[in-house]
């Protein structure tokens, strides 16, 4: 028997398998698919303190390998969250987190502060990377003083595990991800969406109507690859891997860069089974390579 | 019985979706850009109802990542067969219409919700291009709710329009061209079926380009009939769980794959001829 269970931060995951914020709605869309609580993990969709209409339509341009998206953090506000979407959730008995938006350090701490009373939520994902948002997101996650005054901000607030996500659009995510862990990070997931543009040549048109979008799918996974491991060799917290994970290949490599745990997104919409198939596969591999815990795949690359 | 049956469980959001993997048994060219695929299910098919759709993985296609959406065109629940009709407009739907029998197709169903089904009742469908891919199912199950169909059918010329004598077992097939190779001359919306001061209709049923949807919708408003429209948005999951899909209706934005592809005109923003600016019918 192998184990599968790992330990980030005091979160016990029955196993390294996630789903990425924004691509698994609140679980229930895939309750048809697969059995969610085999999971070690969902990171639900986007909180904001008020309700978000997000970005008009459209939103989604599929590119070579990947897609690009623009949604704009659509979602009802935190209250509604609390009274309507939580109770929902209870149902399910793996590791519940809640992604945190917001446009100002205010509306941070406040979504903080009433997901801290949820029980059921054991962790927060700070989200201070989302590209979508003109008048937020960008700004916190692409600097060293906002990214660390948002971070201290919620974790003077918020006592369970503290994940902050983080932006691939900077020039050293290594430095942010330093900043984070000095400020109170329990942990950093990353990457989240790089970004880009698709263009319609016939019509002389952006395609998304926000001209720019978040790109995210296999396209971006050596991108991704590359952050993990040299942000997993720079902070001592547990780092999650996230971009483009597709297959169990995928993955294993994320752990061998030194990901504690795995965030797949886009991949489940193409396949909405392709989280459980990967776990399958892992355990697969630890038997194949005589490993029985998992554990021993974290940062296991030899160089 | 089925009919019964289908009464009771069929509430969209609590139909099981299913993937399977279907086997193509034959591959139609209609015309130059429109195919009819028959396939077939090893497993028992799930209730379905007209108006919903699938959503197909494409392989073979190095351009083409995500799922496509295609509507349900035909169910035959005694042979566990099922058509879609694909126009071909880029690579995915070109891969599509170039499968060959034996070929496995991937396909998650039944996705979104139906139309509203009238009973007893005469109702008017009005289909353009392929748009008229959802409405055999529903002109199919429309005649078992033993309703009179009157099925309108446009094209710029008389090869683009499909099937036409096979949708007259359902219904009364009415066609218009643009060119007046078939049927009448011009659009849908100048047919002699739409041109009457009080149409006899109790629900409008269209699908196809947003222009002629948007046409025959400011119709049925100005006599007060319901107008069910399917709308084609992009889409990236089919399943609620990306927001990429979003029409903007009296409700803010809302899904085309959940609270869709099937709207009443009226709920969508800037259908109502009285909110449209710039647009009227006798342009
Ligand atoms: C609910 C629903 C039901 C549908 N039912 C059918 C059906 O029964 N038969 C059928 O042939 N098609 C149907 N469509 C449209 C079909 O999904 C698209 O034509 C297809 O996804 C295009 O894929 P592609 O790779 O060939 O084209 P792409 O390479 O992705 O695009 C080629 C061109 O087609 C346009 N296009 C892409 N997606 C759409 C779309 N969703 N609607 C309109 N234009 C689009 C693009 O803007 C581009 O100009 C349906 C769409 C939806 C949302
Ligand atoms: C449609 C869509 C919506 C997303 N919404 C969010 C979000 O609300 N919050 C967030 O932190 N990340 C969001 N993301 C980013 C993903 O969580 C993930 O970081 C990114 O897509 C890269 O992973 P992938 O390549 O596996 O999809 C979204 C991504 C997509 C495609
Ligand atoms: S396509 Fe993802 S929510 Fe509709």
């Amino acid at each position: 028997m192998v184990n599968l269970g790992v330990k980030l931060h005091k979160l016990n995951l029955r196993n390294p398998v996630m789903t990425a914020s924004g691509t698994f709605g609140y679980g229930e869309e895939f309750d048809d698919f697969i059995d969610v609580n085999a999971l070690g993990g969902i990171i639900v969709k986007a909180t904001t303190s008020k309700h978000r209409e997000g970005n008009a339509y459209p939103r989604m341009a599929e590119t070579p390998m990947g897609m690009l998206n623009a949604v704009g953090l659509q979602n009802k506000g935190v209250d509604y969250f609390v009274d309507k979407i939580y109770p929902k959730l209870l149902k399910y008995s793996n590791c519940i987190v809640a992604n945190v938006s917001d446009s100002t350090v205010e509306g941070y701490v406040e979504v903080a502060e009433k997901m801290n009373r949820l029980d059921h939520i054991a962790a927060i994902e700070l989200n201070i990377s989302c590209p979508n948002v003109k008048e937020g997101g960008m700004a916190f996650g692409t600097s060293c003083p906002s990214a660390i005054a948002v971070t201290r901000a919620v974790r003077e607030v918020y006592d369970k595990t503290l994940i902050v996500k983080l932006s691939p659009n900077v020039t050293s995510i290594t430095e942010i991800a330093l900043a984070v862990e000095e400020a109170g990070a329990d942990a950093v997931s990353l990457i989240n969406t790089l970004l880009g543009m698709a263009i319609d040549a016939e019509k002389r048109k952006p395609v998304l109507s926000t001209i720019t979008g978040g790109l995210s799918g296999p396209a971006i996974k050596p991108v991704a690859l590359r952050m993990v491991w040299q942000v997993a060799r720079a902070v001592k917290i547990p780092v999650i891997g996230i971009g483009g994970i597709t297959t169990t290949a995928d993955a294993i490599e994320f752990m061998l860069a030194g990901a504690s745990a795995i965030q797949v997104g886009t991949a489940n919409f193409v396949d909405p089974q392709a989280t459980v198939k990967i776990i399958a596969g892992i355990e697969d591999y630890l038997v194949r390579h005589r490993i029985n815990d998992v554990g021993q795949l974290i940062g296991a690359l030899n160089t | 019985m089925r009919t019964f049956f289908l009464l009771l469980i069929s509430i969209p959001g609590l139909m099981k979706k299913h993937i399977i993997d279907f086997k193509i048994l034959t591959n139609t060219a209609l015309n130059h850009n429109h195919n009819l695929l028959e396939m077939e299910s090893a497993v028992p098919l799930p209730e379905m109802l007209p108006g919903q759709f699938a959503e197909v993985r494409v392989d073979g296609s190095e351009t083409t990542y995500l799922r496509r959406p295609f509507s349900i065109h035909r169910v035959d629940y005694s042979s566990n067969t099922m058509h879609l009709l694909i126009k071909s407009v880029g690579k995915g739907t070109e891969t599509l219409a170039g499968l060959k029998p034996g070929d496995k197709l991937n396909v998650m169903l039944p996705l979104g919700n139906g139309f509203p089904l009238e009973e007893n009742k005469k109702v008017l469908l009005v289909g353009g291009g392929c748009g008229i891919a959802p409405l055999w199912f529903l002109a199919k199950e429309l005649k078992l709710k033993n309703c009179s169909t009157d099925l309108l059918i446009g094209g710029r010329s008389a090869r683009d329009i499909l099937m036409a004598d096979d949708y007259r077992q359902f219904a009364t097939v009415h066609i218009a061209t643009e060119d007046g190779s078939l049927g009448e001359t011009g659009m849908v919306t100048g047919h002699s079926v739409l041109k009457s001061e009080s149409l006899p209709y109790r629900s409008i049923y269209c699908c196809g380009p947003d222009g002629m949807m948007r046409a025959v919708s400011h119709i049925a408003e100005k006599q007060g009939i319901p107008c069910l429209v399917s709308l084609e948005n992009t889409m990236a999951c089919g399943i609620g769980a990306c927001l990429c899909c979003v029409v903007d209706t009296n409700q803010g934005h809302r899904c085309v794959c959940t609270d869709g592809p099937v709207f009443n005109s009226l709920e969508l923003k800037g259908w109502s001829a009285e909110t449209e600016v710039g647009c009227s019918l006798d342009k």
